[in-house]
């Protein structure tokens, strides 16, 4: 049995194409079931997201599946399939798992290391469960492949470190604090990052909330939202030596606060150090500011900057991802070749031919005045009883070995008459988790 | 070789290692490295412990009596102090600052005699191991403050410029690192003070005199008054963070400069020859 997916990302397609090619998540039922009548198919996975699809399946027969699944997915979306053909990427056996760990494991994604895509493959394998188009081998794959992600996501700091302009601002804090839940906030004007990025400061701890506005109902419904207190802009600088961090996007044209206001904040401050992030353009906060001791002052730009260096830490976790990654398709790829139903029937026969042998010495060595004939006899009974016991279960696996339910046989053979033991990991196959966010 | 000489050269050797390990965890970014060298430099620390008593046993005095003996003391102070920090601040990173300091020490003590010194029966008295004892661990608790304050220097500048290497996601918050610079000022100092008062005790039962204005003691001196400078500094004008850092950094190198370089370049009363009165 071989994995093939058939898929398109962001890498290799732009939203144009992405936005037509992809599956309501409400209703996957459908385009399952279609997907797992198709001739070659004998398992269906279907994983849709704004940035990518993914058509994974489990066949016999990988040359044929492959334009199966051209044609499928432009067809179920009314589209040419010349159209998509460019768009298109296809990967087969040892390349499909590992496309497929990589996926789970937010490396093959726009921001690396983003959370999502877990929980949107989870919720994808969750479709295939329910409407039972994943058997044994995408059970198998898919529960790997999540324990895969679970271990690059704790043994690399590959998702640790902000790559959002206000979660940045957030972690930046937290370099300077340390503990964000006994300090105070300042928000001057009302903008979007402004908020959004408050909004983390108090989802992080933060203790107090001051806003100023130079509409004062506008900074009294904003800081009403924080449980804050609204201070009038006249004498926010009066304020400013109770607060850690200040934020400020207001539409002045000059700069609203001092290199020299800033001095005597941090005297009265006994020099506890600020942060202060200035997101308005042009800028509130004079640049000179950042050189006072104990203050820390960042524009638009040098969170930018932050989120840059974020990536390209992100990017160094990569590569111990990828080692991950490969360590674990070796596995996988071992187990999946041992599903195979000839080489199965064939080690099943020998395991019996290596009894039948046993106990033919045995026997002949207790019946030593036995005639050539007599023995001739003896071990041309123990061959039928042999091809008798095999006649069964041989036709079913042949039988069976188009189907879904395959697998399962194969697997319950190796099982119960003790064959050599496909090499796996999964200690247990848990129940899938509550899947995360989807979108 | 003696038993002690052998143990002494394991505890180096597991230093080495650990350091080696800091070091490689700290360059090529493999934090499990870093881990293991913590749980290596409690081993170390555990045979360097059973160094010491080993040595205390068979010589009969508290071994502080040479530069050899001396420099083994502070390492294994200095490695003491640093776990205990890190029981309080997780930081592994400060260990990686402390562990080549403690290494160096005891790899300058390989380089001195370790012929175990007949003590002058004049400072035969209790006083001299309350003495160096608290001077130790005092000058161990301000290594861990230089460190610190190496450490907050690297961060803040990294903060300030908005330039960010490797060493920016690993090193402790500004907070924490000048919250240490902080509670190593006030065990040190007090630490300090006493090994002074212990110490000029001693004297008077040793020489008859409180305060002999011997090169060791003035330079001592001096560093203690720096210390309880920063001290005030502190409590009562708001000094921290920069300021901070730095007087703990020139601070330690005033109290090695009262340890190596009286010793090295000046004589008196405090220099390990008069100790065994040769």
């Amino acid at each position: 049995m071989h994995i093939v997916i058939v898929g398109l990302s962001h890498k290799t397609a732009p939203v144009e194409i992405r936005e037509k090619l992809a599956f309501a998540p409400t209703a996957m039922e459908q385009p399952l079931r279609q997907m797992l009548k198709l001739p070659s198919v004998a398992e269906a996975l279907i994983v849709s997201t704004c940035n990518r699809v993914e058509l994974c399946a489990v066949t016999k027969d990988p040359e044929a599946v492959v334009s199966e699944l051209r044609l499928f997915l432009a067809e179920y979306h009314e589209v040419s399939p010349e159209e998509i053909n460019d768009n298109l990427y296809e990967y087969q056996g040892e390349e499909a798992i590992r496309h497929l760990f990589r996926v789970a494991s937010s490396l093959d994604s726009m921001v690396l290391g983003e959370p999502q895509i877990l929980g949107q493959i989870k919720t994808a394998y969750g479709y295939a469960a329910e409407f039972k188009t994943a058997g044994l081998i995408l059970n198998r794959f898919l529960h790997k492949a999540f324990s895969v992600a679970k271990r690059v996501r704790t043994e690399t700091a590959i998702a640790s470190n902000a790559v959002s302009v206000s979660f940045a601002a957030v972690e930046m804090a937290r370099k300077i604090f340390d503990r964000l839940d006994n300090k105070s906030v300042m928000i001057i004007g009302a903008g979007e990052m402004c908020e959004l990025a408050a909004r983390h400061f108090v989802a992080n701890g933060v203790a107090k909330v001051l806003v100023t506005n130079r509409t004062f109902e506008r900074a009294e419904k904003l800081a009403a939202e924080f449980a804050g207190k609204a201070i009038p802009f006249e004498n926010f600088v009066d304020h400013l030596a109770e607060v850690d961090i200040v934020m400020t996007s207001t539409g002045a044209p000059n700069f609203i606060l001092g290199q020299r206001q800033m001095e005597e904040v941090l005297k009265r401050r006994k020099n506890r150090p600020m942060f202060l992030i200035d997101i308005a353009v042009p800028r509130d906060i004079d640049p000179k500011v950042n050189k006072l001791d104990n203050a820390y002052l960042y524009d638009v730009d040098d969170l930018q900057g932050v989120v840059q260096a974020n990536l390209k830490e992100r990017q160094k976790e990569a590569g111990k991802a990828e080692a991950i990654v490969e360590q674990e398709i070796g596995q996988f790829h071992q187990w999946l070749a041992n599903l195979e139903v000839k080489p199965t029937i064939i080690a099943l026969r020998q395991k019996l031919e290596e009894i039948r042998q046993q106990e033919l010495d045995k026997t002949f060595g207790n019946l030593k005045d036995l005639s050539t004939k007599q023995r001739k006899s003896i071990e041309a009974m123990a061959s039928a009883i042999i091809n008798k016991i095999l006649h069964q279960p041989t036709t079913l696996l042949k039988r069976t070995q188009d189907d879904i339910s395959g697998e399962d046989y194969v697997d319950a053979v190796r099982a119960l008459f003790d064959l050599p033991a496909p090499a796996n990991d999964d200690k247990e196959i848990k129940p899938l988790d509550d899947a995360e966010v989807t979108g | 070789m003696t038993t002690n000489l052998l143990l002494f050269k394991i505890t180096l050797l597991v230093y080495f290692v650990t350091t080696i390990l800091y070091l490689v965890g700290v360059i090529a970014r493999k934090d499990d490295f870093r881990q293991n060298a913590v749980y290596l430099l409690i081993a170390g620390f555990i045979l360097h412990c059973i160094t010491l008593a080993v040595r205390w046993f068979s010589t009969g005095a508290m071994p502080v009596a040479s530069l050899h003996e001396s420099l083994s003391f502070f390492a294994w102070a200095l490695i003491g102090t640093y776990l205990l920090f890190y029981l309080r601040y997780r930081t592994v990173m400060l260990g990686a600052f402390i562990t080549p300091l403690a290494l160096v020490l005891m790899i300058i003590g390989t380089s001195t005699s370790a012929q175990a010194p007949a003590l002058n029966p004049m400072l035969d008295s209790w006083w001299f191991p309350v003495h160096v004892t608290l001077a130790f661990l005092g000058h161990a608790v301000f290594a861990i403050a230089a460190a610190a304050g190496i450490m907050y220097l690297l961060q803040e500048r990294m903060l300030k410029s908005k330039k960010f290497s490797g060493l920016f996601y690993r090193l402790p918050s500004l907070d924490t690192l000048d919250s240490m610079n902080y509670k190593c000022l006030t065990f040190g100092f007090p630490l300090m003070t006493m090994g002074i008062i212990s110490g000029a005790i001693w004297a008077n039962s040793a020489w008859g005199g409180y305060w002999r204005w011997d090169p060791k003691e003035t330079w001592a001196l001096i560093t203690w008054f720096l210390y309880a400078a920063l001290l005030h500094g502190r409590l009562t004008i708001g000094w921290r963070g920069r300021r901070a850092a730095i007087f703990a950094i020139i601070g330690f190198c005033f109290l090695l400069f009262t340890f190596f370089g009286v010793n090295l370049f000046l004589s008196g009363e405090h220099s390990f020859r008069n100790f065994t009165g040769q």
